[in-house]
Formats: C-alpha cells, sequence, structure tokens
C-alpha cells in the first residue's frame, strides 16, 4: 500500500520536476540545447508503468504542457501522443536493451519528435529554427542513461525499504 | 488507462496499444491546434489556470534569482565599484539629455498650446522586472511580473534604457508574455535616422540580428546607420532606438539590398524593463499624426548630439 504510494509521488513528482526544469531558463548561450525533459521523464515511464501511461494520459500531459508554455494548443499533446506510441509499441524490445542501446533508441525517439514539432510549426506558418534545433536531442541523450539510472536506484530503494 | 492491469501482464503485450487509438488522439490533437490557431482558446485556458501556471513560473525562476543573487553577493569590490562610477556616468549623461528634453516638451507645449493642440505627448512608463523562465528557447518570448491587475494590456510596447524590445501579446492576472522584436514572427516599422527612408526590421530568431530584407537598391545605407522606430502602424511611438545596420548585401534575387541590424536593447541582457502607456493615437485622422512627427524629429538629433556636447 504504502509502496505504491511512494511510487506514485515518484511518478507525480518527477513529472512536476520535469515541467519545472522544462522551464527554467539557462544561460543564452546554453538555451537551445535544453533536453525536452518532460518526453526524456515520459519514456521513462512508459516503459516501466505502462498501466499508467498511456496514450490519453500523455494526451493530457502535453496539453499541460501546453497550457504552461502559452504557444500553441495541442502541440506538446501531439508530440507526446507520438512519442509515447513509439515507445509502448516497441517497449518489449525497448526495457530489455542494454543502456547504450537505449540511450540510442531515445536519440531516435527525440530526433523524430523534432520532425514533429517542424511539421506542425510548418503547417501553423511559423519560421523554421535554425540549426541549433537539432542539437537539444543530442543533449537528452546524454542526459538518458542518468536519468535511468537514477530512477531505477529510486524505485529500487523504495521497494527494498518495505 | 481505462483497465487496471499489473506490471506482468504487459510485459510482452505489445498489442495493447491499438493504431486506432493513436489515431483519435492524434486527430484530437490536431482539431485542437486548428481551433486554437483560429479561436485563441489557449488563452481563456491560461486565463482560468493563471492561479497554478503563476506560482510555477515563479518556481521556475527562483534558481536563477538565487544564482544571481549569489553572484551579485560574491562580486568583488572593484568590479562593483566600476560599475558604479559606470552607472553614475550614464545617469549623468541621461540627466543632461533629459534636460535638453525637457526643454523640448516645455517648446513643445508651448507651440501646442499656440496651436490650439489638446495632444498629450508625454509618455508614461511602467516598471516591470523579468521572470527568468523560458518557455521555448527558439522563441523569442519573455515573462514580466505585471499583468492586468497591474493595468497591461495587449499591445503595449515594452522597452529598456537602450531601446525597444518587443511588445506584450499575452497578459494574464499577474503575469505578461512579451514577444521580442528577434522574434521570427515580430516586424517593426522603421526609419533610418540619417536618410529617413522607411523600412521594416523582420525579427531573424537569433538574438543579436534583425533583419530588413527589400531595401531598394539604390537607397542609401550604410553599416553604422541608426534605426529608430517610425510610429507607422501605431502600435510604437515613433522616435525610439530600434538598432544599428551591421551589414549591407545584395540579396539572392539582385533586386534589392538585404540589410542586418544589430538591436539597441539589450534584449539577453535586461532584467528591468520598461512598458509605455498613452500611446499616440493609432489610427488617428492625419492631423494628429503631424502632430506626433516634428517633436520626436525635432528630439531626434538633439538626444544624438548631446553625447558630444556633454563631453
Amino acid at each position: 500500500m504504502s509502496r505504491s504510494r511512494a511510487q506514485g509521488w515518484l511518478f507525480g513528482g518527477s513529472l512536476a520536476i520535469a515541467f519545472v526544469l522544462q522551464l527554467m531558463p539557462l544561460p543564452q548561450l546554453l538555451s537551445p540545447f535544453k533536453p525536452y525533459w518532460v518526453a526524456l521523464v515520459l519514456i521513462y515511464w512508459a516503459i516501466e508503468l505502462p498501466g499508467r501511461v498511456g496514450l490519453g494520459f500523455a494526451f493530457l500531459l502535453g496539453a499541460l504542457g501546453d497550457v504552461l508554455t502559452g504557444e500553441l494548443l495541442g502541440e506538446q499533446a501531439l508530440r507526446l501522443v507520438v512519442l509515447t506510441f513509439i515507445v509502448l509499441r516497441f517497449r518489449a524490445r525497448l526495457r530489455f536493451f542494454p543502456v547504450w542501446q537505449q540511450t540510442v533508441a531515445v536519440l531516435g525517439l527525440l530526433l523524430n519528435d523534432r520532425v514533429v514539432t517542424l511539421m506542425v510549426r510548418g503547417f501553423s506558418g511559423e519560421a523554421m529554427p535554425s540549426a541549433v534545433f537539432w542539437f537539444a536531442p543530442l543533449i537528452g541523450m546524454l542526459v538518458w542513461p542518468f536519468l535511468f539510472l537514477l530512477f531505477d536506484d529510486l524505485r529500487t530503494r523504495l521497494r527494498v525499504s518495505d | 488507462m481505462a483497465i487496471a492491469r499489473t506490471d506482468n501482464a504487459t510485459l510482452f503485450a505489445e498489442g495493447t496499444v491499438s493504431t486506432l487509438r493513436l489515431i483519435v488522439y492524434l486527430a484530437f490533437a490536431v482539431a485542437l491546434m486548428v481551433l486554437d490557431h483560429r479561436g485563441g482558446y489557449l488563452e481563456l485556458l491560461r486565463h482560468a489556470g493563471s492561479a497554478v501556471i503563476e506560482p510555477i513560473y515563479r518556481l521556475a525562476a527562483f534558481p536563477a534569482d538565487v544564482a544571481r543573487a549569489t553572484r551579485t553577493a560574491v562580486a568583488t569590490q572593484d568590479r562593483l565599484a566600476s560599475e558604479n562610477r559606470e552607472l553614475r556616468e550614464q545617469l549623468l549623461l541621461a540627466q543632461a539629455r533629459l534636460n535638453r528634453l525637457d526643454t523640448l516638451v516645455a517648446q513643445n507645449a508651448r507651440l501646442k498650446d499656440l496651436l490650439d493642440a489638446q495632444k498629450n505627448l508625454g509618455l508614461t512608463v511602467q516598471f516591470a522586472r523579468l521572470i527568468d523562465v523560458d518557455p521555448d528557447p527558439f522563441r523569442h518570448r519573455i515573462v514580466l511580473d505585471v499583468g492586468s491587475h497591474q493595468g497591461i494590456v495587449v499591445g503595449q510596447p515594452v522597452i529598456d534604457a537602450h531601446g525597444i524590445m518587443g511588445q506584450i501579446v499575452e497578459v494574464l492576472p499577474n503575469t505578461a508574455v512579451a514577444m521580442l522584436i528577434t522574434d521570427p514572427t515580430h516586424a517593426i516599422p522603421v526609419v533610418v535616422e540619417r536618410t529617413g527612408l522607411r523600412t521594416i526590421a523582420h525579427g531573424s530568431g537569433a538574438i543579436d540580428r534583425l533583419e530588413l530584407p527589400n531595401i531598394p537598391i539604390s537607397a542609401d545605407v550604410k553599416v553604422g546607420d541608426k534605426l529608430l522606430t517610425s510610429g507607422l502602424g501605431g502600435r510604437f511611438p515613433a522616435g525610439f532606438p530600434v538598432g544599428e545596420i551591421v551589414s549591407v548585401k545584395p540579396d539572392n534575387s539582385g533586386m534589392f539590398n538585404a540589410a542586418i541590424a544589430h538591436p539597441s536593447a539589450a534584449l539577453d541582457r535586461s532584467g528591468e524593463v520598461l512598458l509605455l502607456h498613452d500611446q499616440p493615437q493609432p489610427y488617428g485622422p492625419p492631423a494628429a499624426s503631424e502632430d506626433v512627427g516634428p517633436p520626436a524629429e525635432l528630439a531626434g538629433p538633439a538626444t544624438a548630439r548631446t553625447p558630444e556636447s556633454t563631453q
């Protein structure tokens, strides 16, 4: 009972922190390299807890992100739904990948997310962003192993402590 | 989501996420985007959720605030001293310009009295601080700590000590979002100070560049030319510095020149900004805009000459 509650706190807390990190400013020079934290955390939970993370959940989460950033309602919802769908489709494989292979898969997912973003913005008539637009997925990829190990460790501790 | 599944049940259950549901959600998201693009429902939603959004913004800005406070606290004595000296000099200069301008304003008021014109040129400004959050690094938006409760409305120009920064595009109760002039979707009507050539400066998406495409080949535009707001369009008042030309080249077609300008305002450094109120009548009759024009032109060269005359 309390174990699942602790898991719930970790789940909700990690997503909340991801949103705050997403909004947190970086120095001007580094800001294009900010990884898509919400996507990274969502990928983790989609792999580990698919019972909680469905397409509907991703949609709601994305809509929440849209409300927070205040650009176009539905943009992040679309991006996260696509992302979650791919993760859930290949979940069995992703789950048993070694970490480096997972990292490459995450890079693919984030690059795909960039393409989706570009499509959405293209359709809504925005200018094409510059080349640095494509760097953030690389940083996301570099962050993934640490995030994965951190969360795995936290979850193991929660399990052990009960 | 509907059925509570255990962890084991989904170990190899690849088929649980159906393509049909994906399509339904994608369609839903696209419908939402189209509706929002046309109707701007997101703003309503943000207004309703502002009680939650604003604290989250403050929370996200907190580490940056702490970092800045720490930096100030540990800044070395001589750096602060030199900064202080620099600011003192700037203040002196600004004061001198202001005195000069005061006489002009008084003169202007007198002349206008003579002309029986009631129009008030005085610009009232409101001070605002940046909330250090970054919704998207590829869109040039800043978040300010004032909102509709403080009387902010959409469309107000945002300036700093050096020039035009942008304009307010969204207002929440205690927060406002401004679009910078370098945003790729932003354009501002400008006039070249030296020659009076009117053109439009577009945002480039880079924080230190403005683009001025479509300048006639024959037009006299040189590197170092200052750009001021022209006041056309009614959004920005005339005569505020916008930028300085850093390069002029023929564009790809060879029919026009394309210039690059460096914004005057410290877009990536300003922590405090001013919001202008009481902008000149946007769509007034020609007579009204004539009222606005001459004093700004008078003030322009006078303020530009001041640095030499005071040194």
